[in-house]
């Protein structure tokens, strides 16, 4: 069987450091943005007006909904917004 | 300890924290991946991991064992990992070859997992000066000045609780084998 030295258990150890905190935090707000997400393609179903302001600036749309628009939450929000592209 | 298999299940029933509590759980363990296994530069390991997260997400309700979700969140970041690096064009040479080394490293990352849950049966002391030193590198000053303890005894006071990791990891592998598949 393999014994496990302080310097192995260490090394180990060190494998695992933590993500950076804002990777975490982004990845734990995903329910509360898809909510978000949901109302502003609602809105934007329901006003043609409001559509085009979103498209032509995503990122400040969704910084304005309070919402980090990361390439993930942007990419998903085109996807919805294009469905057909 | 709620197991994985809970945690998923309380996820899938609606509680509000679970989702906060599983990315908790797991966000060290993608990031390892991404970054060590599939040496991912930090902006697209940034990229992988909220991808990975995203569709895990979406997808938690097609999860067939509840339990199995560390090794499924290993294959998507995998998947994820490998497109990544397909798009810049840097497995085309010699894929094989690359999934070997991560491989390895997979394996790596794996037996660290299972130490961490080792550590997670040791004394609150314990678990933060390990994890403050080898986790997150830092020095001993900086974990005195937050421990509120004197630098001067933090060396001993990691070899101890290392001692006391060592004992509870091997025994653990000498009792019965940890719950969780690897993963290939």
């Amino acid at each position: 069987m393999r014994r496990y030295d302080e310097e192995t258990l260490a090394e180990l150890l060190r494998r695992l450091p933590p993500a950076p905190e804002a990777w975490v935090k982004a990845a734990q707000e995903l329910p509360l943005v898809r909510g978000r997400l949901d109302e502003l393609v609602a809105r934007a179903e329901a006003d043609a007006r409001y559509r085009e302001q979103l498209v032509a600036d995503l990122e400040r749309a969704l910084e304005a909904e309070g919402v980090e628009p990361n390439p993930v939450v942007l990419e998903q929000l085109r996807e919805r917004l294009n469905p057909d592209a | 300890m709620e197991t994985d298999a809970q945690l998923v299940e309380r996820i899938r029933a609606g509680d509000q924290d679970g989702w906060r509590d599983l990315v908790e759980r797991f966000s060290r363990y993608v990031y390892a991946i991404a970054v060590q296994a599939y040496r991912l530069s930090e902006h697209d390991a940034e990229d992988v991991f909220q991808e990975v997260f995203a569709r895990a997400y979406e997808r938690l309700d097609q999860l067939r064992d509840p339990g199995a979700v560390r090794p499924w969140l290993a294959q998507l970041t995998r998947r994820v990992a490998i497109d990544r690096l397909r798009e810049a064009g840097r497995v085309e040479l010699n894929e094989e070859l690359a999934s070997d080394a991560a491989d390895e490293t997979m394996d790596r990352i794996e037996e660290a997992w299972d130490v961490r849950n080792a550590m997670a049966e040791l004394s609150e002391p314990c678990r933060e000066v390990l994890d403050r030193f080898f986790g997150r590198d830092e020095s001993y000053r900086t974990i005195g000045e937050a421990l509120d303890i004197p630098a001067g005894t933090i060396a001993s006071r990691i070899s101890r609780c290392l001692g006391q990791l060592r004992a509870q990891y091997e025994g653990r592998i000498e009792g019965p084998a940890p719950s969780g598949g690897r993963i290939r």
